[in-house]
């Protein structure tokens, strides 16, 4: 498969991307062809991306994009983040992605934007060689997108606290060496104020993975359920104020759903490169199915659709990274791009024929990969509401 | 010692290309362009006698329209220190012959004096294989073309040549044009970091007319031609039946 298409008229355009910008996404593009794709499929097997591959990104500085130079980072803004998600999302091996993305926009800006300069000095840095990876740990068995509804306990005991709880669905659940953990410390207090996020490093007695999980797709991830029984976290590492939590997960999100939807848009290109190619080759009744009207004609439309939603995503990052209050938009762009990228995979399927429902094709992998885009991250319903609430 | 590369930007490999409707070359608006492979090859290999020692300052020159400015910094984000463009058209579909290129890269070994130039041995996109050679011949300096292996020793250099049926092992005495390879070395990614930091190296701007050398063509392109589509294949349900279609289309 090419690794150049049509799309990349709007991947090359200054008016999106300077030059730093589009010689990033060149390498990062050249690390997919070569580091991941030749080598994913033993992964999926496997069960989770080797922490070798993880060493050679942070090896590139790619896991330093949005940190500051001081720590090791590149101190680059929501732009490049969308370069990076976009491309890994391209590589057709979306548990590859979701593991290295989850570190560098979900879990590890956690320890960067609420905690303090000894927490940010002992693990940013090795978050963005590599050598740490880190996990989030916010749903729970019962509670999901509602964040203000988990169970899990934080007990003040002397200068620890005692977690009880379980935690679900975490990627990077297995392989992580330090979590991000939602707790609530104060049950009395408003919804709003209870919840506290805690630093806690794999090893911490009574912390334990209870199981990993086995997923529908991104099957190349490690994704597990994790249980505390009295678990001691010394005082010191909460990360932020105590009650402060909520707050703290909920200015994630905005970046945490930008990613997602940039990610979208890269699995939404690469299925639609792939299929154009596969329709190209494949004949039926003497001629290539490219050329019957019916099919090709709507894999323009979604080409147009994706097209729309990856400039609306560009302009977003832009936005956000002038600073400027974008909610709405981002609520639009999980919401949007986690739908498009379900009817994207439908269609291709489709296309392919009976061949698209076997695992050995691309694209019924990158099916199973993308069903979960409307439901992890804030479920398309979720985000209709944010924007609901904005009209 | 210090090691000049010339760079040249060129249509990405991996874009499909296509005919322009009038048949005057390439379609080049809009398209992906990227630094010809054979030239991070040899942008590769000076990094790489730089941190041998071997070598003190790596410059890279690139020749063409001001955009080939992305292609040094690419150049500079791998390891190079600085880099000279030199403006030679205004058009991206200009295309600079290899004489003229060759020209003006005399001009500036004259100015910088580098002890070895590095070469890709041909740019992916007109694959002419004449700019290094005619470097040489202008400056009257040794060449080794096709080099598969480098080493450098002082005043003299052993290449490993890529020729018909086999390798060739030269020494060349320096200072030369070396012309590099496929199988020369693996280019290093740029890392994001060294993406950063490319963009406070010096980049000097020149054009053409600063070294006094007409850029005009010489050469006529009188028509340009997709090749012939590829015939739809068969599949053929047994090696007799293979050999049977082979010998039908006279193939054997």
């Amino acid at each position: 498969m090419s690794t150049h298409s049509p799309f990349d008229s709007a991947t090359q355009s200054p008016v999106f991307f300077d030059e730093s910008l589009r010689m990033l996404r060149d390498q990062i593009r050249r690390f997919v062809e070569t580091e991941i794709k030749p080598h994913a499929d033993a992964w999926e097997a496997e069960g989770a991306t080797p922490r070798a591959l993880l060493r050679k990104i942070g090896d590139l500085g790619f896991f330093g994009i949005r940190y500051p130079e001081a720590l090791g980072g590149s101190d680059l803004d929501q732009r490049a983040t969308v370069i990076w998600a976009e491309e890994l999302g391209r590589s057709t091996y979306s548990g590859v992605a979701i593991t290295a993305l989850v570190h560098t926009d979900m879990a590890s800006v956690h320890i960067y934007n609420a905690g303090n300069d000894a927490q940010r000095a002992e693990w940013i840095p090795r978050c963005i060689s590599g050598e740490a990876i880190s996990a989030v740990a916010v749903t729970e068995p019962g509670a999901g997108s509602d964040v203000k509804g988990i169970a899990t306990r934080a007990r003040r005991d002397g200068d620890h606290y005692i977690l009880n709880g379980a935690k679900m669905f975490i990627t990077n659940g297995v392989l992580a060496d330090v979590y991000c953990v939602a707790a609530k410390t104060d049950p009395e207090a408003r919804p709003s104020q209870s919840v506290t996020m805690f630093l806690v490093e794999k090893g911490t007695p009574g912390f334990t993975v209870s199981r990993a999980l086995d997923k529908h797709g991104w099957r190349s991830s490690d994704t597990a359920e994790l249980r505390f029984d009295n678990a001691r976290i010394p005082a010191a590492n909460i990360l932020g104020r105590e009650g402060g939590g909520f707050y703290e997960i909920m200015k994630n999100f905005q970046n945490e759903r930008l990613v997602l939807g940039a990610m979208c848009m890269g699995e939404c290109q690469a299925a639609l490169e792939l299929t154009v190619a596969y329709l190209r080759d494949r004949k039926a009744f003497g001629a290539p199915l490219w050329d019957k009207q019916a099919i090709r004609q709507r894999l323009a439309m979604l080409s147009a659709r994706v097209e729309s939603c990856r400039q609306f995503i560009y302009a977003t990052a832009a936005r956000a990274a002038a600073g400027e209050e974008v909610v709405r938009e981002v609520s639009m762009i999980k919401a949007l791009a986690g739908e498009l990228v379900n009817e994207v995979m439908y269609d291709c399927v489709q296309f392919h024929g009976g061949m698209g429902f076997m695992r050995e094709s691309t694209i019924e992998r990158m099916a199973r990969d993308a069903r979960v885009q409307s439901i992890g991250g804030g479920a398309t319903e979720v985000m209709l509401e944010e924007v609901a609430k904005r009209m | 010692m210090k090691v000049l590369v010339p760079v040249k930007r060129v249509i990405d490999y991996n874009v499909k290309v296509r005919v322009k409707a009038d048949g005057s070359g390439v379609d080049l608006a809009n398209v992906k362009m990227s630094m010809n492979p054979f030239d991070e090859i040899a942008v590769e290999e000076a990094i790489r006698l730089k941190e041998a020692g071997k070598a003190e300052e790596i410059v890279a020159v690139s020749v063409g329209v001001k955009q080939a400015q992305e292609t040094l910094r690419t150049a500079l984000a791998m390891g190079a220190d600085r880099a000279i463009l030199v403006v030679a058209a205004d058009d991206v579909h200009t295309d600079i012959e290899p004489l003229a290129v060759a020209k003006i890269l005399a001009k500036v070994v004259e100015a910088e004096q580098p002890g070895l130039v590095l070469c890709g041995k041909q740019a992916i996109d007109n694959d002419m294989n004449a700019t290094g050679q005619m470097l040489s011949a202008l400056l009257g300096w040794s060449q080794g073309t096709f080099a598969s292996e480098l080493s450098v020793d002082g005043d003299h250099a052993t290449v490993t040549r890529e020729v018909d049926g086999g390798l060739q092992t030269i020494k060349v005495k320096m200072p030369a044009i070396i012309t590099v390879d496929l199988r020369l070395n693996e280019p290093r990614y740029a890392s994001l970091p060294n993406i950063m930091k490319a963009k406070k190296k010096p980049l000097d701007e020149k054009t053409a007319a600063d070294y006094g050398v007409d850029v005009a063509p010489r050469l006529e392109i009188v028509k340009t031609a997709e090749p012939a589509a590829r015939a739809a294949g068969i599949m053929v349900g047994s090696v007799d039946e293979l050999v049977q279609k082979l010998k039908d289309v006279g193939a054997i």
